[in-house]
C-alpha cells in the first residue's frame, strides 16, 4: 500500500530542481558515453517481463516480441551504428521482485531502455525505481490511467481509448440499456469501473438499478452463481450488456458458463476489455461468437504492415498457430518509437531521449499512425471486435481517427482538472488546470481514497 | 425487429408460391441466369455499411433461390468470403492461414486459399439476430423438427400482430406438442402485451422470461381487471421463481462442493490416511488435466472418446508420478511433516515450471464433447449445467469406489491396518512398504481423475494445481482427518454454504466468510466434523 501511495506522485515539486542537477550531470555523463560508444559497444534493451508464475500466459510472449524487434533492428544495422543488444530478467510475477530486478537493470545492467510489466501493481512497484536512477520504461498494456510519469511511457490504451468509446459504442449502435460491471478484484478494474459507472450516470442518465457491478478474486472459476445473476439482470425486458474487466485465466469458465447457461451474444453481449488473441487460444470460441472485445489492435486487422508483423512472429516463434495480440503491437509501437526518439537524439541518454520522443510518429499495425503526446501517452484508434469460431477477431467498429490517451478521466471528481505535460516549461505529471500549480491537487489520494471504498 | 419478421414471413409465404409455380414450370435451363440473379444478390451483401446488408438479407430471404438458407447460414457462420478477383466462396475450415475453400454458387472445391486473399462479408450482432430471424422464419415451415422448436422460440416476444392470423394457422395445423405450446406462448405473449385478457390467461403459470416482462407490462395497463389479473398472475409466478431460485442454489452449491469433494479426496487418502502433507497435490490434478489435454491431441475430432479413456490414463499417469514422488522423496522423510511440507512444495514449483517448459506456458485448450455442453431444461427458470452435472455424478462414482475399495478389498485393510499401528501390521506379516506405495498411488490417481474432471470447468495451464490446493487441504480438516465420509459431508456443505452467501455477500466476501467459519470451527473441534475414533487416532 505504502508503494502504490507513494508512486502516484511523481514529486512534481522535486522535478525542477532535480532535473536541473539530471541535465547537468547527463551532460557530463554523455560526454563520456559518447567517448564509450565509438567502442561499438551494444546499446542495451532491458526486459521485465514474468517468465515464470501466473503471469508469464500473458508475458512470456511480449519478451519474444521484444527480442524478435531488436533482431530486426539488429539486422537492418542496428541503431547509431551500434548492436542492440537485450538483458532479459525475470520478475516471476512477484510484484516487488519487479522493482528488484528493475533497480538491477538500471544499476548493474546499465541498460539504455526497458520495455516491461504488465499488471498495474507491478507497474506501481517499479514506478519509484525508475523514478529514482532515472531510467526509460515503456509499459505496454492497457491500464486504469491516473498516472503521468516523466520516466514512463504508456503504449497501452487509457480508459478513454478503450473503455469509453466501447460503452459508448453500446449505448449508440447496440442500443444497450443495462449494463452489469463484471471484473477482476484488483485496481485496474475497480477504477475502471467507477469511471464507467460515473459516465454512464453522468453522461447517459443511466438509472442506478440499470447498473450492476460484481467483483471476483482472482482465477476465479465458479460463475455459476454469477452469470445465474447476469441472466436474471437481463431478463428485465431492457437490452442488456456485461462490460467484463474480468482479468486473465478466469475469463476461460466465465465464457465457459455464460454458453452453458444459454446466454448468447445476441442477448446479452459482452464486451470485454482484457481478453485477446493470446487468452482465447485456451478457449473453444465456438459458443462464443459474437461476444465483444474492445482494443486497439486485432490480429486480423487487414493491412500489409501487420501482415509482415503476423509473418515474422510466426517465423520467429517457428509456430504456425502463434497469435497476435494487443500488448505486443504496443510494444511494436514503443520499441519504433523509441528507436526514432534516439535517432533523432543522436544519442541514447535518458533525458534527452525523452525530451526527443515527444511528437514522434510512427506507423502502427492498423494502417495509421502513432504519435507519442506530450503526457507521454500515444495516439491509438479504439477497434470494437466480435469473437469469430477460429479464436480470432472481426472488427464491427472502429473510431474514425486516432484518440489521444487522457492520463486523468474526464469523469472522476478528483481527476477532472489535471493534465500532463513533460515538455518545457510545464514539465508536471499532474498539473491542476484549475488553480494552476503542479501537483497542487490531492486527486491521486481522493482515486485512492475512493478505491479503499 | 418485429416488423422485419412479419415482412419475412410474409415474404417467404410469396416464395413458397413461387416455388411451387417454377417447380410446375421445371425450368431446367435457367441455372445460368439464376447465377447471374444470385451473384448480384450476394453482390449486394459486400458493402460497407451495416444497414445495406440488412437490406441485402432481406433481398435474398425474398428470393426465390432455394439455396437462400445456406448462404444466410454461411453469412452467420462468417463462412461467406470473397476472393481477391471477386469470386464469393465458402470458407469450410478456418483455422491456420490456408484455407480450403469452395464455391458458393456451385459447391465446387476450390483447393486451400491463404487468409491474405480471402475477404469475409463481415456481420455484426444485429444482423447476427436479423439473419436467426430470417433462418427461423424459413425454418418455421421446415419438416425437420428440431429446426421448428429453435424456431418457434426465437419467436417468443417477438410477435406482432400482422403475424397472428399466420400463427394461429400454424399451430392448428403443427402436430408437435412443444412447437405448438411455443407458438401459442408468443401469441398469448403479443396478446398480453396488448392487453387482452386471453393472453394473460393463457400465461398464467410461464415462467418463461418473456412472459414475465409482457405480464409486468399488462400489470401497468389503465385496465384494472387486466392489470389485477396480470398482477395476481404476475404474483404466483414469482413464487414459483423463487422455488426454482432455491434449487438452483443448492443444484451450484452441490456442483461447486463436488468439485471440492473432488480435489479433496485423493487428499483424504494421502493427509488423511497416511498423514503425508503433499503440497503436490495439486500439480498431481494438473497431470491429470493435461494427460486429458494430451488425449485429444492423439484423438483429433473425438473429444468424448478422448475424454473417456483419459479417465484411466489421468489415474495412470498421476499414479505414475506418486509412485516417484513418493520413492524419490516421501519415504527418507517419514515422520517429519515440516521437512515433508517443504520438499512437496518444491516438487510442486518443479512440476509447475517443467509443465510450463516443455509444454508451453499458455493454458491448453480441452474441448468439451458435444454431449457435455449447454444444460438440462427442466423448466423454463430452471435449467441445470450438463457439465457440472456430469462431474457431480463422476465425483460421486469416485468416491463410491474409494469407500468399496477402503471398506472390501484387501489393499483397504491393508492399509487401515498400517495406519493405525505400523509396527503391529508388520508383525502380522504386512508388508508396510508395498502399502504406503499402493495408498501414495491411489490417492495421486484420484487427484489425477480430479483433474481429468477440471479440465472440463477451468482451464487446463501450469497454474491449475494451486489454485485447488488449499482449498482440498480445508475440506479434509473440516470433514475431519482420516475419514472419507467427513471429506464427502464437509465438501458439499462448504459448496452449499459458498453459493448461498455469494449472492448476498459478493465472491470475494463469501470466500473469506467461509474461511472465517472454518478457523472458528476448528477451534471449537480440532478433529473436524467426524472426528477419528478409537486409540490409534488418539495416539
Amino acid at each position: 500500500m505504502n508503494t502504490l501511495k507513494r508512486s502516484t506522485h511523481p514529486r512534481p515539486f522535486l522535478s525542477s530542481g532535480r532535473f536541473a542537477t539530471a541535465l547537468l550531470t547527463a551532460a557530463i555523463m554523455s560526454a563520456s558515453t559518447q567517448a564509450i560508444a565509438q567502442d561499438d559497444d551494444p546499446i542495451k534493451v532491458g526486459i521485465l517481463h514474468s517468465l515464470s508464475g501466473t503471469m508469464a500466459i500473458s508475458e512470456t510472449v511480449l519478451k519474444d516480441t521484444v527480442e524478435m524487434l531488436i533482431e530486426q533492428q539488429n539486422q537492418a544495422g542496428g541503431l547509431l551504428g551500434r548492436q542492440l543488444e537485450a538483458v532479459v530478467v525475470d520478475p516471476a510475477s512477484n510484484w516487488p521482485l519487479f522493482a528488484e530486478r528493475a533497480r538491477e537493470l538500471l544499476d548493474q545492467e546499465e541498460v539504455d531502455v526497458i520495455f516491461g510489466n504488465w499488471t498495474s501493481v507491478s507497474r506501481k512497484s517499479v514506478l519509484p525505481v525508475v523514478e529514482e536512477l532515472n531510467g526509460l520504461l515503456f509499459y505496454p498494456v492497457q491500464y486504469e490511467g491516473e498516472e503521468s510519469s516523466e520516466n514512463v511511457f504508456y503504449t497501452g490504451a487509457a480508459p478513454n481509448q478503450q473503455a469509453i468509446p466501447a460503452v459508448e459504442y453500446l449505448i449508440n449502435e447496440v442500443g444497450i440499456e443495462r449494463f452489469a460491471l463484471v471484473g477482476t478484484d484488483y485496481v485496474y478494474p475497480r477504477t475502471t469501473n467507477r469511471i464507467l459507472e460515473a459516465f454512464l450516470k453522468d453522461e447517459h442518465g443511466i438509472a442506478d438499478e440499470d447498473i450492476m457491478v460484481n467483483y471476483t478474486p482472482f482465477g476465479h472459476s465458479d460463475w455459476q452463481n454469477i452469470v445465474a445473476e447476469i441472466r436474471r439482470f437481463g431478463e428485465e425486458g431492457k437490452p442488456t450488456a456485461v462490460i467484463s474487466t474480468v482479468n486473465g485465466d478466469a475469463n476461460v469458465p466465465f465464457y465457459t458458463e455464460l454458453s452453458n447457461q444459454g446466454i448468447d451474444a445476441a442477448d446479452i453481449p459482452v464486451i470485454a476489455f482484457s481478453v485477446g488473441e493470446q487468452e482465447l487460444t485456451g478457449i473453444d470460441t465456438g459458443p462464443l461468437v459474437g461476444h465483444l472485445a474492445a482494443w486497439n489492435y486485432f490480429m486480423s486487422v487487414d493491412n500489409d504492415d501487420n501482415y509482415d508483423f503476423i509473418d515474422a512472429w510466426i517465423e520467429y516463434t517457428g509456430d504456425d498457430m502463434a497469435v497476435t495480440n494487443d500488448p505486443m503491437e504496443a510494444h511494436y509501437i514503443g520499441f519504433n518509437m523509441w528507436a526514432e526518439a534516439v535517432r533523432k537524439a543522436g544519442t541514447t541518454d535518458v533525458d534527452t531521449v525523452k525530451d526527443a520522443i515527444i511528437g514522434v510518429t510512427v506507423p502502427n499495425l492498423s494502417g495509421g499512425y502513432a504519435a507519442m503526446m506530450p503526457n507521454h501517452h500515444i495516439t491509438k484508434p479504439v477497434l470494437i471486435g466480435e469473437i469469430q469460431d477460429n479464436g480470432q477477431f472481426d472488427i464491427v467498429w472502429q473510431t474514425p481517427s486516432t484518440v489521444a490517451g487522457d492520463a486523468w478521466s474526464d469523469y472522476l471528481p478528483g481527476s477532472r482538472d489535471l493534465i500532463a505535460d513533460w515538455r518545457k516549461p510545464m514539465e508536471c505529471g499532474n498539473f491542476n488546470v484549475v488553480n494552476g500549480s503542479c501537483g497542487g491537487s490531492t486527486a491521486a489520494e481522493e482515486a485512492e481514497a475512493a478505491l479503499a471504498e | 425487429m418485429r416488423r422485419f419478421l412479419s415482412l419475412a414471413l410474409l415474404c417467404f409465404l410469396l416464395l413458397g408460391m413461387t416455388l411451387t409455380a417454377q417447380a410446375q414450370s421445371t425450368d431446367a435451363a435457367s441455372s445460368s441466369t439464376n447465377d447471374a440473379a444470385a451473384l448480384e444478390l450476394l453482390e449486394a451483401l459486400d458493402v460497407e455499411s451495416y444497414a445495406a446488408k440488412g437490406e441485402a438479407i432481406t433481398a435474398i430471404l425474398q428470393s426465390d433461390d432455394e439455396r437462400a438458407r445456406d448462404w444466410l447460414q454461411a453469412l452467420l457462420d462468417g463462412r461467406l468470403q470473397r476472393t481477391e478477383d471477386g469470386r464469393f466462396v465458402l470458407v469450410l475450415e478456418n483455422r491456420g492461414r490456408d484455407w480450403p475453400v469452395a464455391d458458393v454458387l456451385t459447391g465446387e472445391a476450390l483447393g486451400e486459399m491463404s487468409r491474405r486473399d480471402l475477404e469475409r462479408i463481415g456481420i455484426n450482432n444485429n444482423l447476427r439476430n436479423q439473419l436467426r430471424s430470417a433462418i427461423a422464419v424459413v425454418d418455421l415451415y421446415s419438416p425437420n423438427v428440431e429446426r421448428r422448436r429453435t424456431s418457434a422460440e426465437r419467436l417468443l416476444g417477438e410477435v406482432d400482430g400482422e403475424l397472428v392470423p399466420t400463427l394461429d394457422d400454424l399451430i392448428e395445423q403443427e402436430e408437435d406438442e412443444q412447437v405448438r405450446y411455443r407458438l401459442t406462448q408468443a401469441v398469448a405473449i403479443y396478446r398480453a402485451e396488448a392487453g387482452e385478457m386471453a393472453g394473460i390467461e393463457a400465461l398464467d403459470g410461464s415462467l418463461h422470461p418473456r412472459s414475465r416482462v409482457a405480464l409486468s407490462r399488462a400489470a401497468n395497463s389503465d385496465d384494472p381487471v387486466v392489470a389485477n389479473a396480470a398482477a395476481a398472475s404476475l404474483a404466483g409466478i414469482e413464487q414459483q421463481l423463487k422455488i426454482n431460485r432455491g434449487l438452483e442454489t443448492l443444484y451450484f452449491g452441490l456442483s461447486l462442493g463436488s468439485v471440492l469433494v473432488l480435489a479433496a479426496i485423493g487428499l483424504a487418502i494421502t493427509f488423511g490416511v497416511m498423514g503425508v502433507i503433499n503440497m503436490a497435490h495439486g500439480e498431481l490434478m494438473m497431470l491429470g488435466a493435461y494427460t486429458t489435454w494430451a488425449m485429444q491431441q492423439l484423438l483429433p475430432g473425438q473429444p468424448g472418446l478422448a475424454l473417456i479413456l483419459s479417465i484411466p490414463a489421468g489415474f495412470m499417469v498421476a499414479a505414475l508420478a506418486g509412485v516417484a514422488i513418493e520413492r524419490g522423496v516421501i519415504q527418507f522423510l517419514k515422520g517429519r511433516p515440516l521437512e515433508t511440507l517443504l520438499a512437496t512444495f518444491g516438487i510442486s514449483l518443479i512440476l509447475q515450471q517443467l509443465v510450463r517448459t516443455v509444454i508451453s506456458p499458455l493454458n491448453r485448450t480441452v474441448i468439451t464433447p458435444e454431449w457435455m455442453s449447454g444444460s438440462l431444461v427442466v423448466n423454463d427458470a430452471l435449467s441445470l449445467t450438463l457439465n457440472r452435472m456430469y462431474v457431480l455424478g463422476f465425483a460421486l462414482v469416485v468416491f463410491a469406489g474409494l469407500m468399496l475399495i477402503m471398506r472390501r478389498t484387501r489393499l483397504g485393510l491393508e492399509v487401515r491396518a498400517v495406519t493405525q499401528n505400523r509396527a503391529m501390521a508388520r508383525s502380522m506379516g504386512i508388508r508396510a512398504t508395498r502399502v504406503d506405495i499402493m495408498t501414495f498411488a491411489l490417492g495421486s490417481g484420484v487427484a489425477g481423475l480430479a483433474g481429468v474432471a477440471l479440465s472440463q470447468l477451468t482451464n487446463v495451464g501450469p497454474n491449475l494445481g494451486q489454485n485447488y490446493i488449499i482449498d482440498s487441504f480445508m475440506v479434509v480438516v473440516f470433514g475431519g482427518v482420516g475419514n472419507l465420509w467427513g471429506t464427502l459431508v464437509a465438501g458439499l456443505s462448504l459448496g452449499v454454504i459458498n453459493q448461498v452467501l455469494e449472492p448476498w455477500a459478493g465472491a470475494v466476501l463469501a470466500k473469506i466468510i467461509v474461511l472465517v467459519f472454518i478457523i472458528l470451527f476448528i477451534q471449537k473441534r480440532p478433529r473436524g466434523l467426524f472426528p477419528q475414533k478409537g486409540r490409534a487416532a488418539e495416539g
